[in-house]
């Protein structure tokens, strides 16, 4: 047997040797993680008297908080640890990171921009919600259309971003235009359309709209039922007593969905804030559109420092805590009302 | 920083379709005895493995960012010598390498090899102290790269790190048919090649130039190779080693001045960009659709790396006299000798167990580096005992044959020696808005050194 097949053997017995292990250890993992369950749950219903109580509290509790705690409470206390420390965390820096992202001018301008999606794209999404739920209600067939404009919703922020990459792609006059976009503006007779992604502020507003085409589904849904949850009796009063159209719209219709109002635009904030994934795909940060959660990626694990990264992280999550809170306390008071 | 890891999912592609006709060529006639997991001495087709012998049934670790398929090519060119020498050489790449290596080392879970693509990351390797000095053989064998390889694969003047493969950058493609057909001819000048591009534009098919800085979070890197040209080619390697340690500062007359150069080529409204639109256009096109142009004549040249191989479609002619070819950028200052702008790739050990030194030794042969040029095209070393016959790709060869020139003025992408705050942050950011905004050069270079690290 020449010995390259013959290595090429072993190495083919190596790879299956190595899978079946892998394969075996995972199978056994997930064994010992059901006999563990089962010992703690057994114990917990032997467990009698004074003991049951606190006993069932901690196996319910318990794997709820591990993971917690795991998944959130230590990675953000090292966050907040490494956010006080230098590039690769070998020196303690005090404030030095945050002195450093408020007083960047590169900075400010990444919390303008970010300031900006956060009031732009959630009233946007969430008003264009609200107008595509009342008006496709009434429409027959509307199962079809909120179909369809809830789609988008189930495309990813990065497939959204390179679809819309395409939209807006930009060539001379003297080319074929290849983006939707431009080949319009030429069709309606504009001769140089401008690159659209290199427009500022423009190109700014052009990724909101990747947002709000992705959000908007989601508002008309939960904003439609919000609107069919609306008792009957009390569209009928409001009408028998005069009001309709606009006035039936704005004093019946909108204080009675408030609260799922508010949850919504909280929810499309939250996830504006985050949002970095349309920025990466469509400009990089590039061209003045860069936003807090794209820069504390580059800076984290493009130019590896670690500290400012974190430190516009912690900034980040100081940002997002009070939209939370108050999506918390929102929540709470719908549960109460209904 | 990711450069070399981006390189490689470029090449994927390429590299699938040709592992399979190269697979077979390790002929062997005779037949050998078993693979000799504990035969010694070696015999047959092994005994060109005795060197490394007498470590049967041990297992070393490798983690790298090239991943599968290229990574199969690089594990079938050792698969001989582990079934002979009975070393087992467990490989895993990872996307996130560059990153993840790092936590790894500080975690004391450190592979025992780790391919490092970047000198700036083998010197913070190297600083934790857990990189194992190479052996005897591998510093001899070292000796077969130019010098200056020596100096990269080296953190504070000790050399730990032998190079095991490279790339070449200076490259400018063009379409040998199209040439022929306008009666151009290479340029073997700079000014033969501004002359050129000038005869293009006024003949008015097509520009002469067209280029692409976008690519993600990392848009900018190509304009920052511009630059790189440009300084080596003027200035030389001194000028250019100072320049990347920011001795020679961005703000410096010679940096700007070849900034204006770059902008003399790359920004000049009737150059670029051929076939996509105009200046501007250059910061939104991505790198990978830049050279498309090229195959509708409605651009001539394009200034990219080899890895840009990959991104011509399935069934491009690549040849000498075929649809598409690639010419050496020549130097902007006549004496200046060959600039060859590149980029490569280290075997850091962690550990210094026999078996390891022995893996170490093998990797930084010629005898390993000619058996993975066999296994498969895209990949080049510039090591000079590998027979340039060996290359089947004339890419390849071109790389090879410029690569180890002794003549030849090698240096290291800047960008990947700079620290990355600059190099992969400042710079890419700052010539991208060079591009797109066409800000004063003044302005891009303060920006660059004020983001230098004090």
């Amino acid at each position: 047997m020449p010995t390259a097949s013959l290595a090429a053997a072993r190495l083919a017995e190596s790879a299956w040797t190595d899978a079946t292990v892998k394969l075996g250890n995972s199978f056994g993992a997930i064994a010992g993680f059901l006999g563990i369950l089962l010992v703690v749950f057994f114990a917990a219903g032997r467990a009698g008297g004074r003991l049951s109580r606190p006993l069932t509290v901690a196996v319910m509790l318990g794997p709820a908080a591990l993971l917690l705690i795991v998944g959130l409470v230590v990675p953000l206390v090292r966050t907040v640890f490494l956010s006080v420390r230098n590039d690769d965390s070998t020196r303690f820096l005090g404030g030095k990171n945050f002195g450093w992202a408020l007083t960047t001018d590169s900075i400010h301008h990444v919390l303008l921009n970010t300031l900006l999606w956060l009031v732009v794209a959630p009233l946007a999404a969430t008003g264009l919600g609200l107008l595509l739920a009342l008006l496709v209600d009434r429409m027959k067939g509307q199962a079809v259309y909120k179909s369809l404009i809830f789609m988008p919703m189930a495309v990813s922020l990065v497939g959204a971003g390179i679809i819309w990459k395409f939209v807006y792609e930009a060539r001379d006059a003297a080319q074929p235009q290849i983006g939707l976009l431009s080949q319009l503006a030429v069709s309606l007779g504009w001769e140089h359309p401008p690159n659209w992604i290199l427009s500022q502020p423009l190109n700014n507003f052009l990724l909101m709209v990747v947002m709000v085409w992705v959000q908007t589904g989601f508002a008309m849904v939960v904003l439609s039922a919000a609107i069919k949850a609306i008792p009957d009796e009390i569209t009928e009063a409001a009408r028998l007593d005069g009001a309709g159209g606009v006035r039936l719209f704005w004093f019946v219709t909108v204080p009675m969905i408030r609260t799922t109002l508010v949850v919504v635009l909280t929810t499309v904030m939250i996830t504006t804030l985050k949002a970095f994934d349309i920025v990466r795909t469509m400009t990089g940060g590039n061209f003045g559109t860069q936003v807090l959660a794209n820069e504390m990626y580059s800076q984290s694990f493009v130019q590896f420092n670690v500290g400012r990264g974190s430190a516009l992280a912690v900034i980040l999550f100081v940002a997002v805590l009070p939209l939370v809170a108050y999506n918390i306390v929102q929540l709470r008071k719908e549960r109460a009302t209904r | 920083m990711n450069r070399a890891h981006r390189r490689r999912l470029l090449a994927a592609p390429a590299v699938l379709a040709l592992a399979l006709v190269a697979a077979c060529s390790n002929s062997s006639g005779s037949s050998s005895k078993d693979g000799g997991t504990d035969a010694s001495p070696l015999a047959g087709d092994c005994a060109k493995y005795q060197a490394y012998a007498g470590h049967a049934g041990t297992k070393v670790t490798m983690f790298a960012s090239i991943r599968s398929p290229e990574s199969d090519s690089l594990e079938k060119s050792w698969s001989e010598f582990s079934s002979c020498t009975g070393i087992k050489i467990v490989y895993e790449g990872s996307p996130d390498f560059e990153a993840q290596l790092p936590v790894r080392v500080a975690g004391g879970n450190a592979p025992d090899f780790a391919i490092v693509p970047q000198p700036g990351l083998l010197a913070q390797m190297v600083k934790t102290g857990k990189v194992a000095k190479p052996p005897a053989q591998t510093v001899a064998n070292e000796d077969k790269w130019s010098p200056v390889w020596k100096t990269y694969g080296s953190v504070n003047g000790t050399f730990y790190a032998a190079p095991m493969s490279a790339n070449m950058k200076s490259l400018v493609w063009y379409s040998p048919k199209a040439f022929k057909q306008a009666g151009y001819e290479v340029p073997k000048t700079w000014a033969d090649l501004m002359a050129l591009s000038d005869k293009i534009a006024k003949a008015g098919g097509g520009k002469p130039w067209c280029g692409g800085i976008g690519s993600g979070t990392a848009t900018g890197w190509p304009a920052t190779d511009w630059l790189e040209e440009v300084v080596l080619g003027s200035y030389g390697g001194e000028v250019y080693d100072q320049w990347v340690n920011h001795q020679v500062k961005f703000g410096d007359p010679k940096i700007t001045t070849a900034m204006r150069t770059v902008a003399d080529w790359m920004q000049n409204p009737a150059w670029v960009n051929g076939g996509i639109g105009d200046v501007k256009s250059i910061a939104t096109t991505t790198f990978q659709d830049a050279g498309t142009p090229i195959l509708s004549t409605k651009c001539w040249m394009l200034q990219q790396a080899s890895f840009y191989r990959a991104q011509w479609p399935q069934g491009t002619n690549i040849g000498p006299d075929g649809d598409i070819f690639a010419f050496h950028l020549p130097a902007v200052n006549p004496s200046v000798s060959n600039p060859v702008e590149g980029g490569g790739e280290f075997v850091t050990a962690f550990a210094s167990r026999p078996e390891v030194q022995a893996v170490q030794n093998y990797l930084s042969s010629a005898e390993w580096a000619s058996s993975r040029v066999k296994v498969s095209q895209g990949w080049v070393s510039a090591n000079q005992g590998v027979d340039k016959s060996l290359y089947t790709d004339p890419i390849d060869r071109l790389s090879a044959d410029a690569l180890t020139d002794p003549a030849a003025t090698f240096r290291f992408d800047g960008s990947d020696l700079m620290p990355a705050a600059v190099g992969a942050g400042a710079e890419w950011t700052a010539l991208t808005a060079w591009f797109a905004e066409g800000q004063a050069i003044p302005k891009v270079a303060g920006d660059i050194d004020a983001a230098w690290p004090q």
